[in-house]
């Protein structure tokens, strides 16, 4: 995890997507059942895309699988708050106080390097950068503003929590947990900007946040993303 | 022989090693099906991506791990309860309130701690006898004194379940209760700072945290700009400076580290 970010030295490239997962498992038993020299796995990869049959939309950016799948669906999220509070900044910032600026401005720092670290991480692993969609929100409205990054931040903090035990690698346990604290304090003090004293009132009676799963963290962040995303390879 | 430094180690020359092999669970049932080049690559990879999972972690320290949450648990509750009755301590409406608010989430961590140690078939620790005057005489009479711990106490959670959370990898259902406790202390951290004028987020090694100087282990090593093996991430991008860089990160505290904040108390 150390060598995240480097891609393997002297490793081919084809070799590894031959061996890792977005061949489906069937495709693989299939192909590497016979007495399947590399090469030939090499050649079978090729024709995969195409008869991957668990991805229903052809479309769509497929997440992947396990930890890279993961922190890519991180990575999706990151790239919708960054791209959220880019947006803030350049349209909407006369709108706040002094101190209030300055907020937005961190939290536009926060979770542009929290996008640009993912992406940085996972390399040539990483999906695209998505197309957003903000016709919803109203960046001449404060009230609309504060409510969307609310919605974000809330979300983001479900989404991390709910991840945490899908992944295998405890580095890379740890590096969600250093984002997800910070997505939390976000959380707080946009709850409290918009109500002073809600900081923590998204946790329930047993004093804990939600834990939401990807598909419901993808569906409720859906609205807001145009490119269509695809978690039907990432861990249950 | 290490098994975790060998992972370490392939993982290093393959990061997308978990991804080779589909999950723990398939990852027999494939070998046999595997190019012998494969095959003879994956076999530690197999018997790691198990180990760590099945039998890297014992309900033991799982257990360990809840019992020393517990302890930083029951010393916040018993900050804030004692606090609450402090005649004239917390005057202000909305101050009440919220570490009122904080108070009860507090206890309930103490309540589910407690049943989930239980549910593990182990022994709950019971609670400690705090001292918050040891270090600090005028805790429950002056109220810049009670926020400045409170602030401290926030953040060393903060730090102290994340710096655990590797240590119940094994045991989903109790990570994720874990991080769920971890993302309300952050929220109870960011409040009270801002109670204090702070940013809600750390900056530095407690460069914007205000606290007196026998505080500062509580914000050790915050100042950190090296993340996942990136050695300044500030360099990612133009304008990201120190402030954002480490403000965009919190950092985790070992064990022995919270043990020397908790120390102070004791």
């Amino acid at each position: 995890m150390k060598q995240l970010q480097d891609k393997p030295a002297g490793k081919d490239d084809g070799l590894q997507r031959a061996l890792v997962t977005p061949m489906q498992r069937r495709m693989f038993m299939r192909y590497a059942g016979a007495t399947a020299a590399v090469t030939t796995l090499l050649f079978a990869t090729t024709s995969c895309d195409d008869d991957d049959d668990t991805d229903l939309d052809p479309m769509a950016v497929d997440l992947g699988s396990g930890d890279v799948g993961v922190l890519n669906y991180a990575y999706a999220l990151e790239q919708l708050e960054a791209a959220f509070y880019t947006e803030v900044v350049a349209k909407s910032l006369g709108m706040f106080s002094q101190a209030e600026q300055q907020i937005m401005q961190d939290l536009k720092g926060h979770e542009g390097i929290h996008r640009d670290f993912l992406k940085a991480a996972l390399g040539t692993s990483s999906i695209p950068d998505l197309e957003v969609n903000f016709s919803a929100i109203n960046f001449n409205d404060k009230n609309s503003i504060l409510t969307t990054a609310s919605t974000f931040e809330d979300l983001g903090v479900a989404a991390y929590n709910g991840a945490g035990r899908l992944l295998e690698n405890a580095g890379f346990l740890t590096l969600a947990g250093k984002i997800v604290s910070v997505e939390a304090r976000h959380a707080a003090v946009i709850r409290d900007m918009i109500s002073n004293g809600t900081f923590s009132d998204s946790a329930n009676n047993m004093g804990l946040d939600p834990a939401m799963m990807p598909a419901d963290v993808l569906a409720a962040a859906a609205p807001f993303i145009t490119t269509k995303i695809s978690a039907n390879n990432l861990p249950k | 022989m290490n098994i975790f430094s060998i992972i370490e180690d392939i993982e290093k020359a393959d990061p997308e090693v978990y991804n080779r092999l589909d999950s723990r669970r398939s990852a027999f049932k494939h070998m046999g099906s595997l190019s012998k080049k494969a095959a003879l690559a994956a076999i530690p990879l197999a018997l790691g991506s198990v180990f760590q999972k099945a039998y890297g972690q014992s309900t033991n320290t799982v257990v360990e791990v809840l019992n020393f949450a517990l302890k930083l648990e029951y010393l916040e509750r018993n900050f804030y309860t004692q606090a609450l009755a402090a005649n004239g301590l917390i005057a202000d409406g909305a101050a009440r309130a919220a570490i009122q608010k904080i108070q009860m989430h507090e206890a309930a961590h103490v309540d589910l701690l407690i049943a989930t140690i239980r549910s593990l078939s182990a022994t709950p620790i019971s609670e400690p006898t705090f001292n918050f005057g040891k270090n600090f005489p005028d805790w429950n009479t002056n109220y810049q004194t009670f926020l400045t711990l409170a602030q401290a106490f926030e953040d060393t959670g903060v730090r102290a379940y994340k710096g655990q959370a590797p240590n119940l990898i094994s045991n989903d259902a109790v990570l994720t209760a874990a991080l769920q406790i971890h993302s309300v202390e952050a929220r109870h951290a960011a409040h009270i700072r801002r109670m204090r004028n702070n940013a809600g987020w750390i900056v530095g090694a407690g460069a914007n945290s205000n606290v007196p100087a026998g505080a500062q282990p509580v914000y050790a090593s915050e100042d950190n700009v090296a993340q996942g093996g990136i050695n300044d991430i500030k360099t990612l991008g133009s304008g990201y400076s120190a402030d954002i860089a480490t403000g965009a990160f919190d950092e985790p505290l070992t064990k022995e580290q919270v043990v020397q904040v908790v120390s102070l108390f004791e």
